[in-house]
């Protein structure tokens, strides 16, 4: 015999489970229109690979998974998609999401099937894609992809594969019926795996409380090296970490798989699912859902098309929708209530509990929490819900997180023992949404932090390389002024000066004219170039982008339009020279700008002499004047369009230089004596 | 009709705050049944006294918080509170010193804390060492056990409740007095020669001690609390009392069966040391709080001032309480005994 282990706490809610045990699984049917929502499953939703108005048969996939831990989607049955668009599905938040319709012709053509003769003859690989692509999600309640699940990881060994029936939600029945029933492809199912997996030890796992599915089972398992395990009936014995718990004895790692402690569990739905896969090439299309309650007139199950409104199936066991406030899909302790009838059946979906309006009644109002501690005794994974209630009240998030809050599995034995009413796993829930959002926020303040101060160190570094400039600037200008002042007289002629530097520049400019004018025109012709080469790839960028229907085409655009109005200046420019270019070299002659300059510079040169020394200061003076107003009028423009603080700043302090000197010109034209 | 929209779970257990209070009430009544036999009708005067005023305050508090009265008064807290205070005090007590103890737990104790489940102390416990500290001549008038003396009847009873200026009771040291008391004798001769022992403990004593063992076994059987804390208390205090039973001498403790049938022991164990509220939460916190209040209890009927212990005893453990939650925290599923991942 083998040992039976325990976990901690625990509780022992009304089964009521004999209601839908009445009668043998009856066929559903199938409804005039299916809804296929596209994310059934854990992980990302899959991806329609089918149009509006297309022709489908039943079996044929419909939408294809997208990434590792996706599944496909199949046709139930054959019909006309009718629409791909986003519904109402059963969701806790009445969310919509995308679904595929399709109006059923009720002619179930199958589509034809890929099967194995034999799968033993297959490889590993091959039988997890056919996993894979038959579309099985876990239908135990959580969905998540069973490929993904069995693909163990190279070295890892699976000592315990676990066929979970143990089905510890009171009311739900289906994985019991389907044990009943058809125990011999569980049994087939469960080889298929042991084939894939090569485990140690293979249990099929089973609460007490079915005696009909453990003989079922032990007979279809006569033979194999299959065991079927028997075990106290206690919720929640089927939680995948309690379960093997109770058959081995072994805890899974807090934030770890099973697969780390050597096991793998799968739902007996899953394993009947695998087996219609591999042998019959049967994708998951249908499952077995429990409708019971006291609303329902003819409790029982029902092997259901996935996609299937609720309200066809509920009217197929006689709902009595008057006796009816809340739908539940799931059970009493997790199942979640639906906001409508209408949503569709999905792979997850193990029962439909409609209770009547005695039933399951709404707990009065929530007293205070007396720390009465059953519901730390009912915990299966030990915390201590009364304090994380209490944490929970007060925000104080780092008291939840060091007392474990995301290790709550919400089974809700908290909530059902507690005397006082208090919902505690709404608690929990609110609470994990918000320490999630928390870390979130952490996450984006840290990056911003970072970002903040490399700006800040940036701007820092600009700031110390400006300085170092200005003051290599400042020392160059008085080196300058010193080689002047040690090199020529103190009263240079000004005007030789001026001759001087327009020779220069003349005999500069009459040695390289030519080739001056010719790198011009090459920069301006590269210039060209350059911008048409950047014209091309934004624009092929832009194709791309247009393409793909991204959200950049609008900024693309805009970065294109530049570009060309840069090009055609540019062009333009080219253009220009190229026509001025010989003009000008003609022109040199005529307006010989040297001449000009000294010509200028000796008129002022005259007048400077000629002006008696008041008036010089008067002339000086109205200069500064004019200054000054110049820079009152820009300062107060840039207050107005507030500008940069440190323009304002610069040009107040011109100011402020100015008023100096016009003050001190006045001074002087008042006492001319002391110049 | 809209379908109504609830999160999970739907379905609740039978257990409720209100009858949680009720069954302890129940489970007093051997305890009061054993007491009223022995002192008369003392206890029971006192119950119904302390309930009324106990209501009151529960009202008044309440409505000046402007909390539904009703709603509040059905958890049946305050009774509780009002019961045991009761069945601690002497019997024959005056009604203003019921009064005044039962406001001062009611109203210092429970609502200025924040009511019902935010009380850091055992409003009984409070409300009894309050009266203690301030009335100590009131507070240790016990009237002699049936069979040493005259039992006052239902008038009387009334009458020291009512008029206590026209009641002139009969009172007398209890065993637990003796016992520190005692200086000279042998153990075995102080048994003898005093007529207040009876065959393990105190005359009368010990079977209220053994009423409330029994309703507080019945509490187990309905699991209203754990065994945890009354069984580490009852088992230290054992310990305690066995280690320094010193064979008999004069200098002895007294006997742990002594110990465990004396005072308040039994009702302690039950009633007090199991109130949820103020005591630590997880299974080992509760065995070191029960245990901690055992060893305090006996340290100081010993060595202490106060013949008997368990408030002092208590309220010193519901200051600990909460430190002793901080490390007591139970290993969750899948992770190391100090909390980390595995």
């Amino acid at each position: 015999m083998r040992k039976i282990f325990d976990f901690h706490g625990g509780i022992h809610p009304q089964e009521n489970k004999h209601q839908s045990l009445q009668t043998p699984i009856r066929d559903a049917g199938i409804p005039p229109e299916l809804v296929l929502p596209l994310g059934q499953h854990i992980g990302a939703p899959a991806s329609p690979i089918v149009e509006v108005g297309q022709r489908v048969l039943k079996g044929q996939m419909i939408a294809e998974p997208l990434g590792f831990v996706s599944v496909p989607v199949h046709a139930p049955t054959s019909g006309t998609v009718s629409a791909i668009e986003d519904r109402q599905i059963a969701h806790p938040s009445g969310l919509q999401a995308p679904c595929i319709v399709i109006a059923s012709d009720g002619r179930d053509e199958w589509a034809p099937l890929t099967t194995a003769a034999d799968y033993r003859q297959l490889a590993r690989e091959e039988l997890l894609a056919r996993i894979r692509n038959a579309g099985i999600a876990g239908m135990g309640g959580a969905g998540f992809p069973s490929a993904v699940k069995l693909s163990t990881r190279p070295g890892s060994q699976v000592n315990t594969l676990i066929i979970n029936g143990t089905e510890c939600e009171p009311y739900i029945t289906a994985d019991d019926v389907l044990m009943r029933e058809q125990p011999g492809r569980i049994v087939a199912g469960a080889r298929i795996l042991q084939h894939l997996l090569a485990p140690g030890e293979t249990l099929i796992g089973i609460e007490d409380n079915k005696p009909e599915a453990i003989a079922a089972l032990r007979a279809a398992a006569q033979g194999t090296e299959i065991e079927v395990v028997v075990f106290p009936t206690k919720y929640p014995s089927g939680g995948e970490k309690q379960l093997i718990e109770i058959l081995t004895g072994k805890q899974v790692p807090s934030g770890g798989l099973p697969l780390d402690i050597g096991v793998i569990c799968q739902n007996v739905g899953s394993v009947v699912a695998i087996h219609d896969a591999i042998v019959e090439g049967r994708p998951l299309i249908s499952r077995v859902t429990t409708v019971t309650g006291e609303a329902i007139a003819e409790p029982g199950n029902f092997t259901v098309l996935l996609g299937t409104p609720m309200q066809y199936l509920l009217a197929r066991a006689g709902y009595r929708a008057e006796q009816n406030r809340r739908l539940i899909m799931g059970g009493p302790m997790m199942g979640f209530t639906v906001p409508d009838a209408n949503v569709p059946i999905v792979k997850t979906t193990n029962c439909l509990l409609a209770p009547g309006h005695g039933e399951l009644p709404a707990p009065s109002p929530a007293q205070a929490c007396i720390r009465c501690g059953m519901c730390a005794q009912a915990c299966p994974v030990s915390l201590l819900p009364q304090q994380l209630f209490w944490f929970a009240q007060g925000k104080e998030f780092e008291k939840l997180e060091s007392h474990q809050l995301f290790d709550c599995i919400e089974c809700g034995a908290c909530s059902w023992v507690c005397p006082s009413n208090i919902p505690l796993v709404q608690y929990y829930r609110a609470s994990k949404a918000e320490v999630l959002q928390l870390r979130r926020d952490h996450e984006r303040s840290d990056q911003s932090r970072m970002r903040f101060e490399a700006r800040q160190a940036r701007l820092e570094r600009e700031e110390a390389e400006k300085t170092a400039k200005r003051a290599a600037r400042k020392q160059a200008a008085q080196q300058r002024a010193q080689a002047a002042a040690a090199g020529g007289s103190g009263d240079e002629d000004p005007i030789q000066a001026a001759i001087d530097r327009a020779k220069a520049k003349k005999a500069a400019q009459q040695a390289g004219g030519a080739q001056h004018d010719a790198s011009e025109q090459e920069k301006l012709e590269k210039a060209v170039v350059t911008t048409r080469q950047r014209l091309e790839t934004a624009s092929s960028k832009l194709a791309q982008a247009q393409a793909e229907g991204s959200d950049l085409v609008t900024a693309l655009q805009t970065g294109v339009d530049k570009t060309r109005a840069k090009l055609a200046a540019a062009e333009k420019a080219l253009q220009e020279f190229q026509q001025a270019g010989p003009a000008l070299t003609a022109g040199d002659a005529a307006g010989d700008p040297a001449a000009a300059a000294i010509a200028r510079a000796m008129a002022a040169r005259q007048a400077d002499a000629a002006m008696a020394p008041a008036d010089k200061a008067r002339n000086q003076l109205q200069g500064l004047e004019q200054r000054l107003e110049k820079t009152r009028d820009r300062l107060a423009s840039s207050q107005a369009n507030g500008d940069e603080q440190k323009i304002i700043e610069a040009l107040a302090m011109t100011v402020t230089r100015l008023e100096e000197k016009v003050s001190a010109a006045r001074e002087q034209l008042k006492n001319p004596g002391d110049a | 009709m809209a379908l109504l929209r609830v999160t999970s779970p739907h379905a609740h257990g039978p257990m409720s705050t209100p009858r949680v209070m009720q069954n302890v009430l129940l489970a007093t009544v051997p305890g009061i049944v054993v007491l009223t036999h022995f002192f008369g009708f003392g206890t029971l005067v006192n119950l119904l006294w302390a309930c009324l005023v106990a209501l009151v305050c529960e009202a008044a508090a309440l409505k000046l918080r402007r909390r539904p009265i009703g709603f509040y008064l059905k958890d049946c807290s305050a009774l509780v509170t009002a019961t045991l205070l009761a069945i601690a005090l002497p019997p024959y007590s005056p009604w203003w010193l019921i009064a005044v103890g039962i406001a001062c737990a009611i109203l210092l104790a429970k609502h200025l804390y924040g009511g019902l489940g935010y009380n850091p102390f055992n409003p009984a416990m409070a409300g009894y060492v309050i009266l203690l500290i301030s009335f100590p001549l009131q507070m240790t008038a016990w009237t002699p056990p049936r069979g040493l003396g005259q039992t006052p009847g239902l008038v009387e009873a009334l009458q020291a409740c009512f008029w206590p200026s026209s009641y002139d009771g009969v009172t007398m040291a209890t065993p637990l007095d003796l016992m520190k008391q005692n200086s000279s004798l042998l153990v075995a001769d102080l048994w003898a020669q005093t007529p207040q022992f009876g065959r393990w403990a105190g005359l009368g004593w010990e079977w209220v001690n053994l009423a409330f063992l029994a309703g507080g076994a019945w509490l187990l059987y309905l699991r209203v609390f754990s065994w945890h804390a009354p069984l580490a208390m009852l088992a230290s205090l054992g310990l305690f009392a066995a280690v320094f039973y010193d064979g008999g001498s004069s200098a002895s403790g007294g006997s742990p069966l002594f110990h465990l049938l004396s005072g308040a022991t039994m009702f302690g164990a039950f009633f007090i040391v199991t109130d949820p509220v103020t005591s630590a939460v997880s299974v080992r916190g509760r065995l070191v709080y029960g245990a901690m209040i055992g060893a305090l209890v006996y340290i100081i009927r010993v060595r202490g001032n106060y013949p008997d212990a368990v408030a002092f005893a208590v309220l010193i453990m519901n200051f600990a309480a909460p430190l002793i939650d901080n490390y007591t925290q139970p290993r969750t599923y899948g992770r190391r005994r100090d909390g980390s991942e595995q």
